[in-house]
């Protein structure tokens, strides 16, 4: 494509990077937009006198004697506790990745391995199921947690993410395990190994990159559900987005909004973080469905 | 690999969700069929010498025996899915004979819960889809033909709406439109009125909640269409201008048929992803104006009495609607794997 860039007309390349310039703006401007008013005073997150207060902080210098202040954090953290939710969230996360790896990757590994016809519709109920918007499971799962008293702890939630989880992580999988060579592990069996030493010691050394991009998207769903957290976990172990729409409730009529906008902010970060080490990973898994069709 | 050692290899998988998406796949569907027992009340009358009283008590012991005997409640039948907070078939029936007009019997029928969802999902999903892949793919051209440095940045910072927590992002910019946000407050000031609020009216709201889905969804189809243009042969655009043809007719009869597989699948995606929309709704307290199906299971199951039979029905139809967007997907992928057919 280089060659025709010299081409292009100068009208040409001015809307292109213009229109650029615009997608950009739009895709960042609101975090950045909200990672500084967080620092601020609701009088200047909401500036009703004048929107330049939001940037320069008049009203909260005036409280705080400096134009950038940590209450919000403060607040959301220590006083409503949303450490507790980030620490769910942590574990949440961990356990849930932990699990859907190991039995997806076991599970993909057969599917791709399996030339019956079965795990070809194995594969299409998994595709059903991942259609599933996951919150027209709830309603199946809220009697027998009551009737068996699960309801409301972190296990239970962890494996439901994880069930949830598995028909996406299995695709994912299964279509990474087809890429590899079915050789490599026929030789090692012809070498006497068992299926399972075969998976052991020659698919599990080479099956990294694509475990790591499979966990990714398991720790996106885990982190980023809301209608499974929110309804499945009581108040006290609530994590991260389920504590955020509560704080909604409380703070608005409380004049607290600064605390869910610190909360917000908080838990944009380790996103952020994610996607500045793993993008690759990230573009790979997303086109990986859709460039082999 | 012989059936025994898939069996072991697939057990734990196949457990996960045959316990946790099968299995309730069955109990919503038989909740949807029941309704919880009656209590049984006692009649009981108390005469003293001013009269005679009849007192009505709830029998807890018959009640609690009723509940053992048929733990699943009480057989309705189809009743729930008829009723006015799904289907609605008396009430839609009443409207259908009484409607002055086709536009006023539209209009009546959005005051029942199940079809104002629907009326939002089916605008949501419908409208924010095809926006959603053409904005994606200008994006994506865009990108391509910048600078090589720049395109990892951009790239980057491209990824940041998609990957975001869908209440956290819709939260951000609903504090940026609200009338004492940025975005809010230069709304006001463009259009000289400083009264105008995008939450007040149902048109509004409903415009900034597409703008919210197609701002959170074009990354990927940004991605996936700029994976694809990776992979155009070089030849045949070369040959497209050898033969005069312009920059527009390059990208439409060279560029567009060959990631018309990929629009496919963004667009098959995209309308399974929309169809569950639910996450904005909350962030952008929009309940008021619009509702969609996740949402109205969500209010079934979150308010103080927990309504697990019409949330069981919800879901239901839900599954029922999922199911009928789901087939074009089920028949390319039976394609894929029978290109012989």
């Amino acid at each position: 494509m280089s060659t025709d860039q010299i081409k292009k007309p100068f009208k040409l390349q001015l809307l292109i990077y213009s229109f650029v310039f615009l997608w950009f703006v739009l895709a960042v401007f609101p975090f950045f937009w909200t990672m500084w008013g967080s620092f601020k005073v609701e009088l200047d997150f909401f500036s009703l006198a004048d929107w330049k207060n939001a940037l320069s902080g008049a009203r909260t210098t005036v409280v705080y004697g400096t134009p950038f202040t940590g209450a919000g954090y403060e607040g959301a953290w220590i006083q409503e506790e949303f450490w507790r939710a980030f620490r769910n969230t942590g574990i949440v996360c961990f356990f849930t990745v932990l699990i859907s790896l190991t039995i997806a990757t076991l599970g993909g590994y057969a599917l791709s391995r399996s030339g019956f016809r079965y795990s070809f519709w194995l594969l299409i109920i998994a595709l059903v199921f991942r259609a599933l918007p996951p919150i027209t499971l709830v309603s199946g799962y809220l009697l027998p947690f009551y009737e068996w008293n699960v309801w409301g702890i972190l296990p239970t939630t962890i494996i439901v993410l994880v069930a949830i989880n598995q028909p996406f992580t299995l695709w994912m999988l299964h279509s990474f395990f087809q890429k590899i060579p079915k050789e490599l592990d026929e030789s090692a069996k012809v070498d006497g190994c068992t299926q399972f030493q075969a998976f052991r010691n020659v698919i599990i050394p080479i099956m990294w990159p694509g475990v790591i991009t499979a966990g990714l998207f398991s720790f996106l769903l885990a982190y980023n559900d809301f209608a499974v957290t929110a309804l499945l976990l009581s108040q006290d172990n609530q994590t991260m987005v389920p504590k955020i729409a509560s704080f909604m409730g409380t703070t608005q009529t409380e004049g607290n909004v600064m605390f869910a906008v610190a909360a917000v902010v908080s838990a944009i970060i380790p996103l952020f973080i994610l996607v500045m080490f793993f993008q690759r990973q990230l573009v790979s898994g997303l086109t990986a469905g859709a460039v082999k069709g | 690999m012989n059936h025994k050692t898939f069996f072991w290899f697939f057990m734990p998988t196949a457990l996960a969700m045959l316990l946790f998406i099968a299995l309730p796949l069955t109990s919503i569907v038989s909740q949807s069929l029941h309704t919880p027992h009656d209590k049984v009340l006692i009649v009981a009358e108390t005469c003293d010498p001013f009269g005679c009283k009849t007192e009505t008590s709830i029998d807890h012991k018959a009640t609690q025996q009723l509940k053992d005997e048929k733990p699943l409640g009480k057989w309705v039948g189809l009743k729930i899915y008829f009723d006015r907070g799904h289907l609605a078939v008396k009430e839609v029936g009443e409207l259908w004979d009484n409607k002055a007009s086709l536009s006023d019997f539209f209009s009546k029928l959005k005051n029942l819960p199940f079809y104002r969802a629907m009326g939002f999902t089916l605008t949501f999903t419908f409208v924010v889809t095809p926006l959603v892949i053409v904005f994606g793919f200008v994006v994506a051209l865009a990108i391509n033909s910048v600078n090589q440095r720049l395109k990892g940045v951009l790239v980057f910072f491209s990824l940041l709406p998609m990957i975001v927590t869908p209440l956290v992002g819709s939260l951000i910019l609903f504090w940026m439109i609200d009338s004492r946000g940025i975005i809010g407050t230069a709304l006001q000031i463009i259009f000289e009125n400083p009264e105008l609020s995008l939450k007040a009216s149902t048109g509004l709201t409903w415009i900034t909640l597409i703008v919210y889905g197609v701002w959170h969804a074009a990354p990927f189809a940004f991605i996936v269409f700029y994976a694809g243009l990776q992979t155009v042969p070089k030849e045949t655009l070369e040959s497209a201008m050898i033969d005069g043809a312009s920059r527009f007719q390059q990208v439409m009869h060279v560029i567009v048929p060959h990631l018309s597989p990929l629009v496919a699948f963004v667009a098959l995606m995209q309308l399974m992803d929309n169809f569950r929309v639910f996450e904005p709704i909350i962030g952008f307290s929009a309940e008021a104006h619009a509702t969609s199906l996740s949402w109205i299971i969500y209010n079934d199951l979150g308010g103080e009495t927990r309504l697990l039979s019409s949330a069981a029905t919800t879901s239901v139809l839900t599954i029922i609607g999922v199911s009928i967007l789901l087939m074009p997907v089920l028949v390319r992928t039976w394609r894929e794997f029978n290109p012989s057919e």
